[in-house]
């Protein structure tokens, strides 16, 4: 086990650099100069040039990474152009609202999509697993801003039963456990249409696992023994099933990340997909690397997890 | 017929034919590439022309359905329908484009990486590690921005994105082709490398690369349309059914004018959802187990 875990890592490590050396040229190849905002008829091009020296643009690019990567092993991300904002601090203030947000999405999806999966495959080849399958594939389809959109349209503008963005109703100044509900009002929303696709591959993937077990011969013994149907499904045939969807908890992880630059720019949510178009907008770069560096690092670690996580549920993938 | 009688693709064709809701998902695809190529003939209007109030120098902003616009008019004024079928015609050229390129690409790493092994599959399976890391979206967003953003760019970065899902299925392919008899004969023979995998190891792996193409399909009418939604993929006054859609965003339009936004919504959702069909479709008929 720790042989395989440390291979793993290591494994890691040249991806991990990758990310970074990528990131970082995704963001020098962009246009537009970063001090374009400060060019006005009255600045000094002398000054131009040297607030251009002091902020490093002016090295050769691999220097620049260096001293970049520097800053970053130290976690900080530098300062913003306009304003000499911290970009960790501005970071870390949306870093949880996005993790309350993808965090409900995911357990959202697998609470209502193993379920699903279940069902479809014990109710095979009827209405409700038809049923179920269909939801699924549209799940699956459905473009998520569109999704969002009617869902918006459906609760929150005709019915009004849920706000149609935001996090909390500011004017209406909650405190203690009322705070807490009024954000959970706002979450329902948003979580449900980032969690949806996810949701889908859940319950089709628990599915055809469940289908897979249901005709081993374990199960035709349990069938033989007399076990009650309920006893074989629950305790045979489910627990075996869900090893495999351990794997979709790390490719959850981009796929959520993925969704929640466009949930919370419908849903006007505070997080760092909100904060990652408005970078762009602004050009920003250094918002941009720090945030494609903070996700792509995240995803990594999902990724390892879940293949530790698999390794531990099933032996069999460790040789 | 292309296809020798009792061979492996006739007999999946057959297993295809019978499945109802590959053959329903086929016809619809089939009615929207027809409806994309003929969208000129189709449509009632130019798809950027301006409409004005009758006996006024004012646009005919968001005019709800009527008999002259089936669909009304958007935001500046422009026929919503004449829009819509000339959209079919951006979507299917992004979507078909970025899949041909990702295709190529991943099946020629894919191929390099299981044959040749070792160093050069290592070291290509590390750059599909580092492109999977990034969340889709997120590189897409930076690739479009670097880039100023058209069709053509669009395309580009979806391809460029999307491989590595083709380069790991055709990779796992190979590996489990490489060690069967005839690849090992043929190595005995003498064949070179170029000849085996182009003429032994890729016939034989065909049918999943086609499934692969299908579903990449589908994903990439989505990412258009995200993109596009967003502002960072095609660009106006082209028309596609991503950017049809980011008026929605004011809870004005959202809330009174449904006739803007739920139609290429509706049509992105029938036309993605008939392609998986088609997808699921031809795996199950190229499974032999069933």
């Amino acid at each position: 086990m720790v042989k395989y875990i440390s291979k793993r890592l290591l494994v890691s490590i040249p991806v991990i650099i990758g990310i970074t050396i990528l990131s970082f040229i995704i963001m020098k190849l962009s246009p537009g100069d970063p001090l374009a905002n400060f060019i006005n008829p009255s600045i000094n091009m002398e000054d131009l040039e040297k607030s251009r020296q002091a902020l490093g643009l002016n090295d050769p690019l691999h220097i620049q990474y260096v001293k970049w990567i520097g800053q970053v092993i130290r976690g900080n991300f530098g300062y913003t152009y306009s304003g000499n904002h911290s970009i960790g601090n501005l970071i870390l203030e949306r870093l949880p609202n996005t993790v309350i947000l993808t965090l409900s999405a995911f357990i959202l999806s697998f609470v209502v999509g193993i379920p699903l999966g279940v069902i479809g495959a014990v109710r095979k080849n009827t209405r409700i697993d038809y049923g179920i399958t269909l939801m699924s594939l549209v799940g699956v389809a459905i473009p998520s801003f569109f999704f969002g959109l009617l869902v918006i349209y459906v609760f929150a503008l005709l019915l009004g039963i849920f706000p149609s963005g935001g996090m909390e109703n500011i004017r209406a100044g909650f405190t203690g456990f009322a705070y807490y509900m009024d954000i959970l009002h706002h979450l329902v929303l948003p979580a449900l249409v980032l969690s949806l696709g996810n949701i889908a591959s859940v319950s089709r993937f628990t599915r055809s696992n469940m289908l897979d077990i249901l005709k081993e011969d374990y199960i035709r013994t349990a069938k033989a023994k007399g076990l009650r149907n309920k006893a074989i499904i629950y305790r045979h045939a489910l627990r075996n099933a869900l090893i495999p969807v351990v794997t979709i908890f790390g490719l959850s992880i981009p796929f959520l990340f993925s969704g929640a630059y466009i949930t919370e720019s419908i849903f006007n949510w505070p997080g760092m997909g909100q904060l990652g178009i408005r970078a762009i907008q602004d050009r920003e770069y250094g918002i941009i690397m720090a945030l494609n560096l903070i996700t792509a690092t995240l995803v990594l670690a999902g990724n390892l997890v879940s293949d530790i996580l698999y390794a531990i549920v099933d032996p069999r993938i460790r040789h | 017929m292309l296809i020798k009688k009792n061979s492996f693709y006739d007999y999946a064709y057959r297993r295809f034919r019978r499945n109802k809701l590959a053959v329903i998902g086929t016809f619809i695809t089939l009615a929207f590439v027809l409806v994309a190529l003929v969208a000129p003939v189709l449509a009632p209007y130019e798809p950027s022309e301006f409409f004005f109030i009758e006996g006024q120098n004012v646009y005919n902003k968001y005019a709800s359905p009527s008999m002259e616009h089936l669909l009304g008019t958007d935001s500046l004024g422009r026929d919503v329908f004449s829009r819509l079928l000339y959209g079919a015609r951006v979507t299917m050229l992004v979507a078909l484009s970025a899949v041909i390129i990702s295709t190529v690409i991943g099946t020629i790493i894919g191929l390099v990486s299981g044959y040749f092994g070792k160093f050069l599959d290592a070291f290509f399976m590390r750059i599909v590690d580092i492109v999977i890391s990034f969340p889709v979206l997120f590189l897409l967003i930076s690739i479009s921005t670097i880039m100023d953003p058209s069709i053509w760019i669009v395309i580009l970065a979806i391809g460029l994105v999307s491989w590595t899902s083709t380069a790991r299925l055709v990779r796992g392919e190979v590996l489990r082709v490489k060690e069967l008899d005839y690849i090992v004969a043929a190595n005995a023979c003498g064949s070179s490398s170029l000849k085996i995998i182009v003429k032994h190891i890729l016939p034989n792996i065909l049918a999943p690369i086609m499934v692969q193409v299908t579903i990449g399909t589908a994903q990439a009418i989505l990412m258009e349309a995200s993109l596009s939604f967003l502002g960072v993929g095609v660009q106006q006054p082209t028309p596609s059914w991503g950017n049809m859609l980011m008026d929605a965003q004011k809870l004005l339009v959202l809330r009174d004018m449904p006739w803007i936004w739920i139609p290429p919504g509706m049509v992105t959702l029938l036309l993605v959802l008939a392609i998986y069909f088609v997808g699921d479709g031809l795996r199950d008929a190229f499974d032999p187990k069933q």
